[in-house]
């Protein structure tokens, strides 16, 4: 089968990141693939307020995902937090949690803001693989990095790495899911259509492979800060 | 480290080792930093603080007063993203006051042409969004976002309309540019005690007691002004800030 952008079904689209591009954020990264452009700042552990959210057991991870009002593909963004836009930080959260130890922040918040420059379908997961490189970035210890793609299914047919086309305008079944490369376990899994379960098996399956190269090109990045 | 800043211009001195009027060395406008989803974009890097900027067209009806006028939108948001001093929530006075004033510049110098921006008259217009983010807020926002503001302004091209549907089509993008005569710019000085100081840094922005945002032509005719800051200015004072403003504009406009 031919995807519309010539890519082979298991190829993800060309992925670009870097570390520390916010300087006034503790971490920050910016994770590209094919046309989605996502970047993310890290925030502490530093002092939680309001007051009465502060936890004396464990620290709070706050996500905050955001499009830019221009990065949509048609009419502008409202700049106001849309359902949509709260779900996602709900789910990046959750993606990001099983890795850190919040145990160690008592009454603490870390404040992890991605921000969508462009976007071209792949958006929650593009903001996963930037936050984890951030929160890497600021010196968190995490247990492992977290790397995010959407497969899914066109006809039957298994696709990596789901591009707007493919989602929007041919309706493919969307499965972004987010995995720990090392312990192969997921942290994010949403489905939107239409997949049995053999189906979905094997696409987590596909999916794992792919987030292992995007868990390279993630460890690059963030060893490439400490060259010189 | 409002004493310190201020201890320091006693004897004419910066946190970052400047001169007084002299303006960080690095400045940059690249274009297009958004080109599949915006119609128009750009980024502007000044030192370490860089903001960003978008265009977006959509269609609409037009004002009442103003049937044969498309309509421009200027906003700024100061995502917690870029400064551990931003907050969520809805925008602050801050960041409204920042964008009225960048809005001012390039609507009162008249260099948009809304007249041109006419589908139908009295039916349909365009809307011509334009919003700007600072990634990194390293101070002197004003003049970064009037900079990126107009930068993605000029990057713009009008996307399809459908004159039968009513619709735009955004995947389809022209040739055509938005119909811009000038570039209006602004420049920002600051005055702590009684030294006045150009791209002025986040904490000397906290102990500035006044600060003046002129913006300009581009024959040096001033388009648009803002004072700020709790202190009182002379009239002596206001020349001289226009004077060292004016000239920072004009080298500002060279990497346009």
């Amino acid at each position: 089968m031919k995807r519309n952008d010539g890519r082979k079904v298991d190829e993800l689209r060309p992925m670009e990141a870097k570390t520390g591009v916010v300087k006034r954020a503790d971490g920050s990264a910016m994770f590209k693939i094919g046309d989605t452009i996502a970047m993310a700042s890290v925030y502490g552990p530093r002092e939680l307020h309001p007051k009465f959210l502060q936890n004396p057991e464990k620290g709070l991870l706050r996500c905050n995902y955001n499009m830019m009002t221009f990065s949509g593909s048609g009419d502008r963004v409202r700049p106001a937090p849309s359902r949509r836009s709260r779900e996602i930080s709900l789910v990046t959260q959750n993606a990001l949690l099983p890795v850190l130890n919040m145990e160690a922040y008592p009454n603490s918040v870390i404040d992890v803001f991605v921000e969508l420059v462009q976007t071209d379908a792949g958006t929650r997961c593009a903001g996963i693989c930037a936050a984890a490189m951030a929160l890497a970035d600021a010196g968190i210890p995490m247990t492992d990095i977290v790397s995010a793609v959407s497969v899914g299914y066109l006809k039957n047919t298994l696709l990596v790495d789901i591009n707007a086309v493919e989602d929007c305008d041919l309706h493919a079944t969307d499965i972004a899911v987010a995995c720990l490369p090392r312990s192969g376990e997921f942290s994010l899994l949403q489905i939107d259509g239409d997949v049995n379960q053999k189906q979905l098996v094997e696409a987590l399956e596909k999916a794992k492979g792919a987030c292992k190269k995007i868990y390279a090109v993630q460890q690059k990045a963030l060893k490439e800060k400490y060259k010189k | 480290m409002k004493e310190h800043i201020k201890k320091l211009l006693d004897n004419d001195l910066r946190e970052d080792g400047r001169k007084l009027l002299e303006y960080r060395k690095n400045i940059k406008v690249e274009y297009g930093i958004s080109p599949k989803s915006a119609e128009g974009s750009a980024q502007v890097t000044i030192g370490d603080t860089v903001v960003v900027a978008g265009v977006k067209f959509g269609v609409g009806t037009p004002f009442p007063d103003t049937p044969d006028e498309g309509v421009m939108i200027v906003g700024a948001e100061l995502i917690p993203f870029s400064s551990p001093d931003f907050e969520s929530g809805p925008p602050s006075i801050v960041a409204i006051e920042l964008s009225r004033v960048v809005d001012r510049a390039i609507r009162e110098s008249g260099c948009l042409d809304t007249k041109k921006l006419c589908i139908k008259k009295g039916e349909v217009v365009w809307t011509v969004f334009v919003d700007m983010y600072p990634l990194n807020d390293d101070g002197n926002l004003f003049d970064a976002m009037s900079l990126a503001a107009i930068a993605a302004m000029k990057d713009a091209k009008f996307p399809d309309y459908d004159k039968k549907t009513g619709k735009v089509n955004y995947t389809k993008r022209t040739k055509t540019g938005l119909p811009l005569k000038g570039t209006p710019l602004e420049c920002t000085v600051i005055k702590i005690k009684d030294k006045l100081l150009l791209d002025p840094s986040v904490e000397e922005w906290k102990a500035l007691d006044a600060r003046l945002t002129v913006g300009f032509l581009d024959n040096g005719n001033i388009c648009a002004m803002q004072k700020g800051g709790e202190k009182s200015l002379s009239v002596k004072e206001i020349s001289k800030m226009v004077e060292i403003a004016g000239e920072q504009v004009k080298k500002l406009r060279k990497v346009l």
